[in-house]
């Protein structure tokens, strides 16, 4: 853990930064880390941000003040190898992909020689890691897809996305939370809605878990989507298989 | 029913001291831009610091009272009226039935605070009363308030006792164009040449029309890079001094996004905070390099202002106390002369 670095983001958070990457390996630090800190009984702390690379650590100075901070965080990581980390919970989202909900499906299976069944088959057989959230509430960058479904962004940007949309821009894939602009290739759109500010739990993903796509037709779309309505779906969750250290 | 807007002025919106504990799913802190105004103004009408008050940006809005209540108005002085006749800032009033509030012009600062005592009847998205526009969340129906819109009061009072002594004869003014803000260097300061890092605490910058709650985009000389402006993406702090590849600086305020792609040279330390929320169009600003400790004992001395403020006002209650006591200003917080 020598690599760990303590960057000054002002006088109430700070940065520990655990690599200069975008790799599994480091973000699974990232998350052993928030878990450690927030079972550590370190007092002061306000909230904790994951990204890529770092974890921001929001505190009070009038509670701990930064060397404190640091020197007991810096305490925290000797451990950070034995201690329990729970698996990752994956979170699986029903799509609805082609057709009207998926608009550039074609295209994009086009641009990579590939069948739209095929283009579905694989982005919905992986577990993409959620890196972090950002850019709008509940928005995921998500790694882990396969190079064979790369697809450019589009030329020109659509003025207006559904929430739901879930879309591919070069090697990336995610789902839009909220209507708004964008270039990626829409291939399907998801019922379930990603952020709503008035819910209990007003996003689901969280940094560190998976999310897992999983293809459903128009009628399953429909009741989902009533279900949804009703407030009464609950997307499935399972612990993530292999062990990720 | 307690206050009707008549005119909803450049940008009114409700703000409290912001959405905590969701920047890790992605939703910005947002809250008033200058928070030590705003918890002023909640402790001048006995509220909590965090009371959702309005924040009140340039040009001010027209608000009639359909209740008495009283209120206080802090902040950068935007000329606030009371049935046309000056209103004096930084002190509680006790307001009535009919009248109503105006802006005239702003004369220094960009932003002002309106705290009513008892605070104001808007549900809490996130935990927060805080107005988001962009996600359209918070406030009013998460947008500006606008010409007919209607707030109603919590729990309204009349008067305060001891409303005299509901006042701060020494808040921040904002008058001058000249701005310091002090700053700590990262956390990518190693992104910078020694030359960029000289010509960012050594240059002065004008702050560009293109400024609003998410950022102050500032213009000046280029700071250079070692090799260019971008970084994998990490979190962004209040105050965070963001310099993209073009070498001009942006300060990211409230409406921040979460996390961001771009190196930032330095953070304003949280004793300027309110400096750089009142700093408008024209402004000419210089950066001024403070450590850490210098940082964070200016934090604690603002801190202990708000407390030794509440604290005198508390004992205003008690007429067998004696006169209230203005709490002595920390000297670290005027300031500082150019």
């Amino acid at each position: 853990m020598d690599s760990v670095k303590f960057l000054l983001t002002g006088d109430t958070s700070v940065s520990v930064e655990f690599g200069n990457e975008i790799s599994t390996a480091i973000n699974a630090k990232i998350r052993a880390f928030n878990i450690a800190l927030q079972g550590s009984g370190i007092k002061g702390i306000v909230e904790t941000v994951p990204s890529y690379r770092a974890l921001m650590v929001h505190y009070d100075p009038a509670v701990i003040r930064y060397e404190k901070l640091v020197e007991q965080m810096q305490g925290l990581m000797g451990d950070l190898d034995k201690i329990e980390i729970p698996p990752s919970d994956v979170l699986e989202i029903p799509v609805l992909y082609g057709g009207e909900e998926g608009p550039d499906l074609e295209f994009v299976a086009k641009h990579n020689n590939k069948t739209p069944e095929e283009v579905i088959k694989i982005h919905s057989s992986t577990e993409y890691l959620i890196y972090m959230l950002g850019f709008t509430p509940g928005f995921t960058y998500l790694g882990g897809m396969s190079k064979e479904i790369a697809t450019p962004r589009l030329q020109s940007p659509r003025v207006k996305i559904p929430g739901g949309s879930v879309g591919i821009a070069g090697e990336q894939t995610g789902v839009y939370p909220i209507d708004s602009p964008g270039g990626w290739q829409l291939i399907g759109l998801t019922p379930v809605k990603m952020y709503d500010p008035n819910r209990a739990v007003p996003i689901l993903p969280e940094a560190g878990q998976y999310i897992k796509f999983r293809p459903i037709d128009r009628k399953e779309f429909e009741r989902i989507q009533k279900q949804v309505e009703a407030g009464a779906y609950e997307c499935r969750r399972y612990p993530k298989k292999e062990e990720q250290k | 029913m307690s206050i009707r807007i008549l005119n909803g002025g450049m940008l009114t919106t409700v703000q409290d001291n912001g959405r905590i504990g969701y920047q890790q799913f992605g939703v910005p802190v947002s809250g008033a831009m200058d928070q030590q105004a705003a918890a002023i103004a909640n402790i001048l009408v006995g509220n909590e610091d965090n009371e959702a008050v309005l924040e009140v940006t340039m040009l001010g809005p027209r608000i009639e009272f359909q209740e008495a209540n009283c209120i206080a108005v802090t902040g950068g002085d935007l000329t606030p009226q009371l049935n046309g006749k000056s209103l004096p800032m930084n002190r509680a009033v006790a307001v009535q039935k009919g009248q109503v509030l105006s802006f005239a012009a702003p004369r220094s600062g960009c932003r002002a605070y309106i705290a009513f005592a008892g605070g104001l009847e808007i549900p809490q998205v996130m935990g927060s009363r805080s107005t988001y526009l962009k996600a359209k969340i918070g406030g009013l129906e998460g947008r500006k308030l606008d010409k007919e819109d209607v707030l109603t009061f919590r729990a309204p009072v009349a008067q305060l006792p001891n409303m005299e002594k509901r006042a701060v004869a020494d808040a921040e003014t904002f008058t001058k164009p000249d701005v310091t803000l002090r700053v700590v260097l990262g956390p990518q300061d190693d992104a910078f040449t020694e030359a960029g890092i000289k010509t960012f605490l050594g240059e002065t910058y004008a702050v560009t029309v293109q400024s609003d709650r998410m950022g102050c985009r500032l213009d000046g000389p280029v700071i250079e890079h070692v090799k260019d402006g971008n970084i994998i993406s990490d979190g962004i702090s209040f105050g965070a001094i963001q310099v993209p590849s073009e070498g001009k600086p942006i300060i990211m305020v409230a409406d921040r996004q979460t996390v961001g792609g771009y190196t930032k040279i330095a953070t304003v330390i949280s004793a300027d905070h309110s400096k750089a929320a009142q700093i408008k169009a024209g402004d000419k600003i210089r950066f001024v390099q403070v450590g850490i400790t210098e940082a964070q004992d200016l934090y604690l001395d603002r801190k202990a202002y708000l407390r030794a403020l509440r604290e005198a006002l508390s004992h205003a209650y008690d007429p067998s106390a004696g006169p209230a006591k203005q709490p002595p200003r920390p000297q670290k917080y005027a300031c500082l002369p150019r």
